[in-house]
């Protein structure tokens, strides 16, 4: 197990690699002008100059690579105008237009996107399992048929105008803001209490379906036949032999559902002004800020594999058949 | 391949005298993922393992076994649906185990497959007229023009309404279905069929009706089956020979009637006992049983020597050590092992 | 994977079975109908259905696939689910009626006083609990016992079903045991309560046949220690020889025949059952071409009118006044002989079979 993680932790790796030399490579081939940008519209020749020269902007492109990768590991030195400035590894660069170091950037909006991501799907998996397993055992009737029309009608409904609705209506939920869940648990929950409503009520629609499309496919198996011949509580037929059955490939969909949130949760930041990943890489790529996309792509690519592993872990505890190996 | 091959205008080649199907030492190794995190050996499946097999032209020759025994992927490395890891396959002499798919297309029209499953062996996007006509278009059997009414002959050869041959796999039941299975084999005018269990999943009245049809087939056509069953009666009924297998090997291979009443290996001595048998109801005495213990071993590591020596009451300590070659027991019958030898009294009671 | 047991077989020779005691039924079916309605109509599963099973008895119901021998089964428990089947008529086991049992009752009822086999041991297990678990969990489902306890007792059911080393796998997945072993767990589960009535649906349909002759005795020997009535679902006759004392025959939903064993299968009266012996391959003598029923089971959905086997039998012109096809005949005997029943209109089955079927009979 331990040497099938290690082995996965290594080809994880590689993945993030590969990924971010592609990302290098198609933003700094790019026909942008990031020295311009920073310097601003009224700048001499001389000073874009200065500025590349300090960025490393006029070392070939393969250095520039080189020493991206490098300031990952131990760390890189910029000079501007005189001055030098360490970059602690992991180093990700500076940001062009805020003159931060990435890693304090993203280090700063991680713990928001993450606080985002995981309480909204506290709600979805709540609502869309418990549902879709109610849904499942009545099936056909027409508590199923409200409930699946229900998610019919919620996914209808594009998820940022869910969340503007929200936004707009529901007035009566605390004002929206970030805190640091260290420095107060529970502004921390009501500042993003109207985000987690938006993505846990989203995707609650779509895990009801889910769950429930499985579940009917779980109780249908001849070992819920066996469990009932058994004489035990319908209950725990439902909820010990069927659930367990039914929830496997839920969590699959769950663990790259979870990956992209990460990632993509653009829409509910901006709106709920929660300054997360989602905002900063938005920012970036408006201003050309090219070690700050970058930075992006390193957490998105990470993330994803990362994810990727986690499901494949759990899997192995949750069906004794998957041996890793 | 010789120099003494004929090319047909078929694209078939052949060379004179040669049976019409050859198997020798044959081996189909799959690849395993090991067992455990740190045995990182990659084990190897001996699906099959060394079978040694000759058709004649015309004739049937049953292929018997447990599952695990290896008898479907012989069908399938018979049909080439597989590439042996070793061993020769000859069609007429010609070796075709590593032909390339293109030079191949001729032999695949000769050697044609039924499968088990009628339902999910047709395609239920196709109406049967494709799907019988496609096999005829693929081989290029008929003119365009010739094409429908050749379905219909044939739908109608297989007992079925030619009319319908614009309906859909899901609008007939199981023994029509494969009924359409048997039509599409057919369209390719074979001269080998090799049925993998084609009866195994229908009811028995249903049964009864399909193995009546494939041997009308079989005395109208002349085609040479290589059939594959689990059913020892259903075997005996149709097969001039039988083969039996066990992990992979063939360990005996005689005439049907040698092989039913004086059958010379335990296993095939077990098999036969084991068969549940309505004759007991029928006033015959109850036959004396051999009972196996345990289960087939795993073909990834098969015992060595005798490979059925872990379940065998005759074992000794040379089957441990040395491996029972095919060898001739009887006239035409073949046994491989070292205690060989006719049961004492015979193992299928006799209807008086 | 699985043990490699060395071991020298037995030879076996089984015992006569006892004989009819007349003794009170234990399980009791009476005109059971069980439907489903569906889109495209009413599915008329079992129409009709009487039998009984007495304790220490084996009655094999026999028929092809959609002849209503495992939905019948089924109702036996409780199985069906209540918002789907409509089940009418009666069962009584050990004298208490289960149709329109209370959940309360049937949770007690099933696993306790009856249980099942089931076909498939691979799908029938659940695949993420240990062997061992699932035994507890029914042992528990009827015994006030700890855990501890019920482990034992898995443990002991284990071994007396024939399962090597049964004390390591208890703590075995269902994947790790080989086809056979499988069943021989499922069985452990099922009598791991002493149930007075065992239901066995196709129990060795999925098994090879040295395998399938291992579990035949397993079962044979567990009623005689258990001292159960035994209901045992198959198509295959050869089966039924072997392992029964009584034999139903079911067809589109219906008994068409029902008697002892050596009776209804070396002189059977329903064309039907003619039928069947006619299309199974015999391993003696001269193979003769076999002889199937025509045509193919009807749709549940629009069984025919009279008798539903009529539109297939070779006989109904012999029954005068469309009586096959208008007239639904009843299970009574047929013959002198009061110890069994078919359902036909045929005059004189015995001497029709005698003289007819029985000289081509495979």
């Amino acid at each position: 197990m331990l040497l099938y993680i290690l082995k996965r932790v290594l080809s994880a790796i590689s993945v993030v690699i590969v990924t971010l030399v592609a990302s290098f490579a198609l933003f700094f081939f790019a026909p942008t002008d990031p020295a311009g940008v920073i310097c601003g519209p009224r700048c001499t020749p001389e000073r874009v100059a200065d500025i590349e020269a300090s960025l490393g902007l006029d070392q070939p492109k393969v250095e520039q690579i080189a020493l991206y990768m490098k300031g990952i590991v131990v760390g890189r030195e910029y000079s501007t105008g005189g001055v030098v400035r360490h970059c602690d590894a992991p180093c990700l660069g500076y940001s062009y237009t805020l003159g931060q170091p990435v890693t304090k950037l993203i280090g700063a909006a991680l713990p928001v996107t993450v606080s985002i991501v995981l309480g909204g799907a506290v709600v979805y998996l709540i609502v869309g399992i418990l549902s879709g397993t109610i849904a499942a055992q009545v099936r056909g009737t027409s508590l199923d048929r409200f409930v699946v029309g229900t998610t019919l009608v919620v996914q209808a409904i594009p998820y940022f105008v869910f969340a503007l609705l929200i936004a707009l209506y529901a007035t009566f939920l605390p004002d929206s803001g970030y805190h640091p869940f260290l420095d107060n648990p529970l502004t921390w929950a009501s500042g993003l209490l109207a985000a987690w409503l938006t993505i846990g009520v989203t995707n609650a629609a779509s895990y009801t379906r889910y769950s429930r499309a499985s579940m009917i496919e779980a109780l249908g198996q001849d070992f819920v036949r066996t469990a009932t011949s058994k004489g035990i509580s319908r209950r725990r037929v439902v909820y010990r032999h069927g659930l367990r059955a039914g929830l496997t490939p839920v969590v699959t969909i769950f663990g790259i559902d979870l990956a992209f949130q990460l990632t993509g949760a653009i829409f509910t930041e901006s709106i709920f002004n929660l300054p997360g990943l989602g905002l900063l890489t938005l920012r970036a790529f408006g201003q050309y800020d090219l070690p700050v996309l970058m930075g992006g792509v390193l957490i998105g690519s990470a993330v994803l594999v990362v994810m990727n592993l986690v499901v494949d872990i759990v899997y192995t505890f949750l069906d004794p058949r998957v041996r890793l190996g | 391949m010789t120099a003494a091959t004929t090319p047909a205008k078929s694209g078939v080649r052949s060379v004179p005298g040669a049976p019409l199907l050859e198997l020798q030492n044959v081996k189909m190794h799959f690849k395993a993922k090991g067992e455990g995190f740190l045995a990182r050996k990659t084990q190897w499946v001996q699906a099959v393992d060394g079978v040694d097999l000759t058709v004649q032209p015309g004739e049937t020759i049953g292929l018997v076994g447990e599952s695990g025994c290896g008898k479907s992927t012989t069908a399938r490395l018979i049909t080439r649906l597989l590439e042996p890891t070793a061993g020769e396959i000859r069609y007429q002499g010609v070796d075709i185990a590593h032909m390339s798919e293109r030079k191949l297309r001729p032999y695949r029209r000769e050697i044609q497959l039924i499968f088990q499953d009628p339902y999910s062996s047709l395609n239920p996007r196709h109406t049967v007229g494709t799907i019988v006509g496609t096999a005829l278009r693929t081989h290029g059997m008929v003119p365009k023009s010739g094409e429908l009414s050749r379905v219909q002959e044939l739908l109608e050869v297989v007992g079925l309404n030619p009319e319908h041959y614009n309906r859909y796999p899901h609008e007939f039941s199981g023994g029509q279905r494969q009924r359409i299975g048997i039509a599409r084999a057919l369209a390719a005018r074979p001269k080998i069929i090799v049925a993998d269990e084609p009866v195994s999943a229908l009811d028995v009245s249903i049964q009864a009706q399909v193995m009546n049809l494939l041997e009308n087939l079989r005395k109208e056509l002349g085609i040479a089956f290589v059939f594959i069953a689990h059913d020892l009666g259903v075997v005996r009924h149709f097969c001039d020979r039988v083969a039996v297998m066990y992990l992979g090997r063939v360990v005996e291979e005689g005439p049907r009637d040698a092989l039913y009443l004086k059958p010379q290996h335990p296993y095939t001595q077990a098999l036969l006992s084991a068969v549940p048998d309505i004759g007991v109801v029928r006033g015959v005495p109850p036959k004396n049983r051999i009972r196996l213990v345990g289960d087939v071993p795993s073909p990834v590591d098969p015992p060595s020597g005798c490979r059925f020596r872990t379940r065998c009451w005759k074992a000794q300590d040379i089957c441990a050590t040395d491996d029972p070659a095919l060898i001739e027991r009887a006239p035409a019958q073949r046994v491989a092992c070292h205690f060989a030898e006719p049961p004492a009294e015979s193992i299928l009671a006799e209807t008086a | 994977m699985s043990d490699q047991t060395t071991g020298v077989p037995q030879t076996v020779s089984r015992v006569p079975r006892a004989a009819a005691t007349g003794e009170e039924a234990y399980l009791e079916v009476t005109d059971l109908q069980v439907q489903f309605p569906t889109a495209d109509g009413l599915v008329r599963a079992v129409q009709g259905l009487s039998y009984s099973v007495p304790l220490r008895r084996t009655l094999a119901i026999v028929g092809e696939s959609g002849s209503g021998k495992s939905v019948s089964s089924m109702a036996v428990l409780g199985l069906h689910d209540r918002r789907v089947a409509r089940i009418t008529g009666s069962i009584k086991v050990g004298g208490r009626e289960v149709v329109n049992m209370s959940d309360k009752d049937l949770e007690g009822f099933r696993g306790g006083d009856a249980a099942m086999i089931f076909q498939d041991p691979q799908s029938s297990l659940h695949p993420y609990f240990t062997v061992g678990n699932q035994i507890i969990e029914s042992y528990r489902a009827h015994n006030n016992v700890s855990k501890r306890v019920a482990k034992a007792r898995a443990i002991d059911m284990l071994g007396r079903v024939g399962i090597p080393n049964p004390s390591r796998r208890v703590d075995q997945y269902p994947h790790e045991f080989s086809g056979g072993m499988r069943q021989r767990a499922m069985i452990a589960m099922a009598l791991v309560n002493d149930p007075k009535l065992l239901i066995a649906d196709e129990p060795t349909t999925a098994l090879d046949v040295t395998v399938q002759a291992q579990i035949l005795d397993l079962i044979a020997d567990l009623q005689r220690d258990f001292g159960s009535a035994v209901v045992f679902i198959t198509h295959d006759l050869g089966v039924v020889a072997e392992i029964a004392d009584d034999i139903l025959v079911m067809y589109a939903g219906t008994a068409v025949e029902h008697g002892p064993v050596n009776k209804i299968l070396g002189e059977p009266l329903h064309p039907y059952a003619w039928g069947l012996l006619e299309s199974i391959p015999a391993l003696t003598g001269e193979p003769q071409p076999l002889h199937p029923i025509p045509g193919s089971p009807p749709s549940l959905l629009a069984v025919p009118s009279g008798c539903p086997f009529h539109p297939r039998c070779e006989f109904k012109d012999r029954v005068p006044d469309d009586w096959c096809t208008t007239l639904r005949p009843d299970l009574i005997p047929r013959t002198a002989d009061l110890g069994r029943t078919s359902r036909c209109h045929l005059k004189d089955p015995d001497k029709v079979f005698e003289t007819e079927v029985l000289p081509r009979l495979p």
